[in-house]
């Protein structure tokens, strides 16, 4: 492989990650408010066909991005006020809504299937493109892409270094705590679901209208990444640098798949664009073992020297998921 | 207003027509008439007994699938995984059948063994994701969902590689075994075999005795509840999940077996035909109850059946039955939320 076309494979692959990355913060900032959006794959396969549908009636790229979002939203509100308002398993809904939207998107996508439609257009960086290497890397890609690599800077800014965002983490970690503070925990857990149910909507615009331009129903080559962006989220450990680098290395596997296929004439192509997913569990196992009870026991018979460095690789690659996640909150209980 | 049998029905009702009311809407959105739309899912289904046969034959592996749920759902488990569990109990179902296939053996015997292998699989594959959970911290939805995705790709490799047709690989699947290894069915028309019938039956009963009639089953109920209490008083609860997780992948494998031995006579790409999602959806409308679940199941399959045909009558895609069957469980869900709210809110005024 020559470095050019190495190169062009690694923008590729950012391009690639884009959607993934709008629904693993979507998902992140959901889940850090203390809420199960389960429904990611119903989410990303309606708001696909949504925004198609919508930029081929209006004729405007912008409407299709905006409805992808509304949907998005319109979902999670409904895993909101099952979850929050109504006391309803956010599991069982969030699965129902996986499916339902699923069908949805087949049901309602017949009559556009295979239909042309806009397409975002590339938007080189005037000047910051022709820089060698990093400007085919980072600085031709189409306006999502770049939006991407925003997305991931301002949601850890937010997260990390403003007080909204620390009340946000506040929201899954201790509502108690948030609500003792003047916090109107089942509002503003309503609000975040809603942001992150219309920046995971994005994801669906974004493959749609750009990275497998159009709607072409069962063979869109959508479903499953809706499931695959909650495993992330999880690799992510809650934290927007961390689901970046899980994003990241996803994408990258899936176009190594594509780039061994000549090189493994045996391996059947399905199976290469399948191999990421083993990988994916074998990192769960690595990301949760740390806080599995026979760890700790066998970890305290080992020698001290040896334990501390094989308990600092498990705390390095631990991720503990927000305290309150999944709990509804009763400020009377 | 109580929580009397009266509201529950009340309640019940009012979402299910919700659920109608609103799959209705949409059909005639997309300019079609909702009533010729239903009326073709019922011919689909019931319009002749050929039809009506194979809405048995779609039951079966969805009941064995629901049944299996109904353990897993009781100790407190989302067993998510259960796609990957029928998928593996397809592939181990087949496995045993090319081992024998050339063989002395007796051809009922063969199935037999193919079945017990397809059960064995599928309670592998669940025991991987309870070991997972139990010893690894992996929560069994994203432990399920992984392992859901491996089962695909070990399917489609062994029909695109060591299993695969002489001559071209193809997405039709593996070649289909001789016709004196099928399972028997009704008659030569009919692909009504009654063998998996009685087994799917068998399940639901003996998930019915189970789960309502023994201490085994309270038990689970319990860990299922709370499972610290249950700890403390005493139940081995991680054992109680690890065998919850046994019989819902022998059940699921089962399926699996019974989709190679008496539908396909082969491993397709797609064997587990979304049976598990469905026994899933099945599951929480019945509130989890064994006794509903059978008949619930045989309506999810008449829609799954019935809606085959719509594309090629009416030009609307058949994903319409998933459309209303997950109205109904969403309406159910939220109609169930709405009544307790209500009520809570009663009590709290007088």
């Amino acid at each position: 492989m020559t470095g050019e076309s190495l190169l062009f494979g690694l923008s590729g692959v950012l391009t690639s990650s884009a959607p993934i990355l709008f629904g693993v913060i979507g998902e992140t900032i959901s889940e850090r408010a203390g809420v199960i959006n389960l429904s990611m794959n119903g989410t990303i396969l309606l708001t696909a066909m949504g925004s198609f549908a919508v930029s081929i009636a209006t004729g405007s790229l912008g409407l299709g991005f905006l409805a992808g979002a509304a949907i998005g939203a319109i979902v999670a509100l409904v895993v909101a006020f099952a979850s929050i308002t109504l006391k309803q398993s956010q599991v069982a809904v969030g699965f129902v809504l996986a499916l339902l939207c699923r069908d949805l998107a087949y049901f309602l996508g017949n009559p556009i299937m295979g239909m042309n439609g806009p397409r975002l257009n590339l938007a080189p960086i005037p000047g910051l493109a022709n820089i060698p290497v990093l400007g085919t890397l980072f600085f031709r890609h189409d306006l999502m892409t770049y939006l991407s690599f925003l997305l991931i800077i301002f949601s850890w800014f937010y997260m990390e270094k403003t007080k909204p965002g620390i009340m946000l983490k506040g929201l899954g970690e201790n509502p108690r705590a948030a609500y003792v503070r003047g916090a109107n925990v089942g509002r503003l857990r309503y609000v975040y679901t809603m942001l992150g149910g219309a920046i995971a909507g994005l994801a669906g615009p974004i493959y749609s209208l750009s990275v497998k331009a159009g709607w072409k129903g069962t063979i869109s080559g959508l479903d499953g990444i809706g499931w695959i962006v909650l495993s992330i989220t999880i690799f992510g450990g809650w934290t927007p640098f961390r689901a970046a680098v899980g994003a990241y290395f996803f994408s990258l596997l899936q176009w190594l798949g594509l780039v061994l296929q000549p090189l493994l004439p045996n391996v059947p192509s399905q199976v290469l664009q399948v191999a990421p997913f083993p990988l994916m569990i074998l990192t769960l196992l690595l990301v949760n073992i740390s806080s599995a009870e026979w760890v700790e026991r066998s970890l305290s018979r080992l020698p001290e020297s040896v334990r501390r460095d094989v308990a600092r690789v498990l705390m390095a690659m631990n991720a503990t998921p927000p305290a309150a996640l999944g709990v509804p909150f009763d400020k009377d209980a | 207003m109580r929580d009397s049998k009266t509201t529950r029905i009340l309640f019940g009702a009012g979402s299910v027509i919700l659920a109608l009311a609103l799959t209705s809407a949409i059909v005639a959105a997309t300019g079609n008439d909702p009533f010729l739309a239903y009326k073709n899912i019922l011919q689909g289904a019931l319009g002749s007994p050929n039809v009506a046969g194979n809405v048995v034959v779609s039951w079966v592996p969805l009941l064995l699938a629901t049944s299996g749920l109904l353990f897993t759902f009781t100790v407190g488990l989302w067993n998510i995984g259960i796609e990957g569990q029928i998928t593996l109990g397809a592939i181990f179902s087949v496995w045993a059948m090319r081992g024998l296939e050339n063989s002395a053996v007796a051809p009922g015997l063969i199935i037999a063994i193919s079945i017990i292998a397809g059960i064995a699989g599928g309670m592998l594959w669940a025991l991987l994701a309870g070991a997972l959970k139990t010893f690894g911290g992996v929560n069994e939805i994203f432990g399920g969902l992984g392992l859901n995705f491996v089962a695909t790709a070990l399917n489609l490799w062994l029909i695109f590689g060591p299993w695969k047709r002489p001559g071209v690989a193809s997405m039709s699947g593996t070649l289909p075994f001789d016709p004196k290894l099928w399972m028997p069915t009704l008659s030569a028309q009919s692909r009504l075999a009654p063998i998996p019938l009685i087994l799917a039956i068998l399940t639901i009963v003996i998930a019915f005795v189970l789960l309502k009639g023994t201490y085994f089953g309270l038990r689970l109920k319990a860990v299922g509840k709370n499972a610290k209490s249950a700890y403390l008083l005493g139940i081995p609860t991680w054992q109680h999940m690890m065998l919850s997780f046994a019989i819902c992948g022998a059940f699921a494998g089962l399926a699996g077996a019974v989709q190679v031995t008496s539908v396909y006579h082969r491993l397709i790409p797609s064997i587990s035909s979304g049976y598990g999602y469905t026994g899933l959806m099945v599951a929480m409308l019945v509130n989890y109850s064994p006794v509903f679940a059978a008949p619930v199941a045989l309506f999810f399959a008449a829609l799954n059946v019935g809606s085959i045909q719509l594309p090629i009558v009416l030009k609307l895609d058949s994903s319409l039955a998933g459309v209303i069957q997950g109205f109904l469980v969403l309406f159910v869900l939220i109609g169930n939320g709405a009544r307790i709210k209500l009520l809570k809110k009663k009590e709290g005024r007088s």
